[in-house]
């Protein structure tokens, strides 16, 4: 099998853990504070590692877009055995939505590909932790003219075709496309490697390039706030459900459950 | 009427159309003048049901063995340039799904139309649409527009609508050809399989059993399964056993995943993560069983056990088993 070249959509994102609020001018969301890999992308991280290690060689390059400059979330990508990264940071690009975002990251795609050969392999999570919106990877695959199979469980390649499990609400599909295309992965694809210290401190020295709208092409334009196209017109808070009975168990917790359900008439 | 015309894409179900569908195009109805479905199943036997959900035509794309985004989006391209200006749609409505997504995605760049995603509700805001959000585990309720002229994509979470039908007569098939869809297009569907499972659709029943990290192992999920069939529901899951890799992504119930509305939810061993809360808490009666008096779960149900899932479960479905 030749060697592959894959590419790994990474998004950084503020602890998800932490709770979330909008920006009270723009009203978008605040992402401030240290940046973590989103957890959603290890999986395409650990698939395009263990593809190109099938396939006898190759290079797994990490592509990013973060405003502020962000590169922790990716060095942990690299901590993990990608070869390099490819940062996009403007100011410009704050606010963009999924379309901009997506014509950010096919933009980086392009270049990685340039630089040896083309880029064999696209892979995202099927949806940020974050936004969620669960679009951008088809887009970036629409952009680049690849097809695209979407929520994928098991991935396997013979370097000129992919065949994806692809998850659906009956079972799954087995699909497959020819080469260069793009996979969107689900959670627990593939079991994410924890990276050793050793790693961890290498990564530090491996090429990250962080790059500008300019050296894209890319017009300011059509990212960011402007590109969005799109405006908040209201944020009000949520009516809120209110607690009812909360009790110990008291070793008969199952008798009160039931009698609960009986009451429902759900038994 | 927000606007003049709205296109609906619904996908195929067991011969017919997926509730999700129906359920935009119930909602489309009261928002557009003229309903119109798109759909990529078999649209003759759809086509009385579209019609008394509201779709006026019922325009249907061939996709054989590919999958649906790239055809079913290139179709519809190329129906929207063919029609004259008055006919053509304000906005399309595709439910927030697997084939929902795929199609949006691949409009929104033929098109360069931005999408509004994870819609649950439509409005019409002065003559034009504004969808609703719900951000930060369901605690804040977002309104957006565009404010640009191009066509105008919504993605809508299931259960957003009611599918309501009654609204008139078999709608007129009419089939979208598919433009040469080249690179892209170039999917196969080599085999589709169909995991045996019983009882409803995890999106449909009406009790969900989901399950969490409180049960500490994999293989305790089966009591949720076993207490799901009992209660004749469908099981779920927290986003944290889906990505421990417990069950496959289709059980997950949250943010990223499914939007449930049962009359009651029984979530064991889950905390309630906003990730988690923002999928379930339409639910009309929520049953929390967790060890943590403190977890954000006991703030929003109705009945909540403070105590171990994993020795609670056993004797609820053996008590269960006896009523019957």
């Amino acid at each position: 099998m030749p060697a592959m070249h894959v590419a790994v959509c990474v998004k950084q994102i503020p602890d998800p853990a932490a709770p979330g609020k909008l920006d009270p001018a723009t009203r978008t969301l605040v992402r401030e504070g240290k940046f973590v890999m989103d957890d959603s992308d290890s999986y395409g991280v650990e698939m395009a590692l263990q593809l190109v290690q099938a396939a006898g060689g190759g290079a797994v390059t990490v592509i990013s877009m973060a405003p502020g400059g962000e590169i922790k979330g990716v060095r942990e990508a690299l901590a993990m055995g990608a070869d390099d990264a490819i940062v996009v940071s403007d100011e410009a690009l704050r606010g963009s939505d999924a379309l901009s975002t997506a014509k950010v990251l096919a933009a980086a795609v392009r270049r990685a590909g340039e630089a040896g050969g083309g880029v064999d392999l696209v892979l995202a999570a099927t949806e940020s932790t974050d936004g969620y919106t669960g679009t951008t990877p088809v887009q970036v695959a629409a952009l680049l003219g690849l097809p695209s199979i979407t929520f994928a469980k098991k991935v396997t390649t013979d370097g000129v075709t992919v065949t994806v499990e692809r998850q659906t609400d009956e079972g799954h599909d087995d699909v497959q496309a020819t080469l260069p295309a793009l996979v969107t992965l689900t959670a627990g694809a593939v079991e994410p490697r924890y990276p050793a210290f050793k790693a961890i401190m290498g990564a530090k020295n491996k090429p990250c390039q962080v790059i500008g709208l300019a050296e894209l092409g890319l017009d300011p334009g059509d990212v960011g706030f402007a590109g969005a196209r799109q405006e908040i017109t209201s944020v009000t808070a949520a009516a809120e459900r209110s607690a009812g009975d909360v009790v110990e168990d008291d070793g008969q917790a199952h008798v009160r459950i039931v009698s609960y359900l009986e009451s429902l008439k759900v038994v | 009427m927000a606007v003049e015309r709205i296109w609906v894409v619904v996908e195929p179900a067991g011969g017919g159309a997926a509730t999700n569908g129906l359920e935009l195009l119930a909602g489309a109805r009261g928002l557009a003048a003229t309903v119109e479905a798109v759909t990529f199943g078999d649209a003759n036997a759809a086509a009385a049901t579209l019609g008394d959900h509201g779709a006026a035509t019922v325009l249907t794309v061939d996709t054989g063995n590919a999958m649906a985004g790239v055809p079913v989006a290139a179709a519809i391209v190329a129906a929207l340039s063919a029609r004259e200006g008055g006919r053509r749609p304000t906005a399309i409505l595709l439910p927030q799904t697997y084939e929902g997504r795929d199609i949006a995605g691949r409009l929104s760049v033929a098109l360069d139309a931005p999408v509004l995603a994870n819609v649950v509700g439509l409005s019409d805001g002065g003559g034009r649409l504004v969808a609703e959000h719900a951000v930060f585990g369901g605690s804040t309720m977002v309104k957006a527009a565009f404010t640009t002229d191009r066509l105008q994509l919504f993605l809508v979470r299931p259960k957003t609508f009611v599918a309501e039908g009654g609204a008139g007569a078999a709608g007129t098939v009419a089939a979208l050809p598919i433009p040469d869809t080249g690179r892209p297009g170039a999917t196969t569907v080599l085999a589709r399989h169909t995991e045996e499972r019983q009882g409803p659709k995890l999106d449909e029943a009406a009790v969900v059993v989901s399950g969490g990290r409180g049960l500490v192992d994999k293989d305790r999920y089966a009591l949720v399964e076993e207490l799901a069939r009992l209660l004749h529901g469908a099981p779920g899951a927290t986003r944290a056993i889906v990505d421990a890799g417990w069950v496959p992504y289709s059980y997950q119930v949250g943010q990223t995943g499914k939007t449930v509305k049962p009359d009651v939810y029984v979530a064991v061993g889950i905390s309630g993560a906003t990730q988690h809360m923002v999928g379930m808490k339409g639910a009309k009666k929520i049953i929390a069983i967790n060890k943590d008096r403190d977890a954000p779960i006991f703030a929003i149900c109705d009945l909540g056990i403070v105590g171990d899932a994993t020795k609670i479960l056993p004797k609820l479905i053996d008590a269960l088993k006896n009523r019957s």
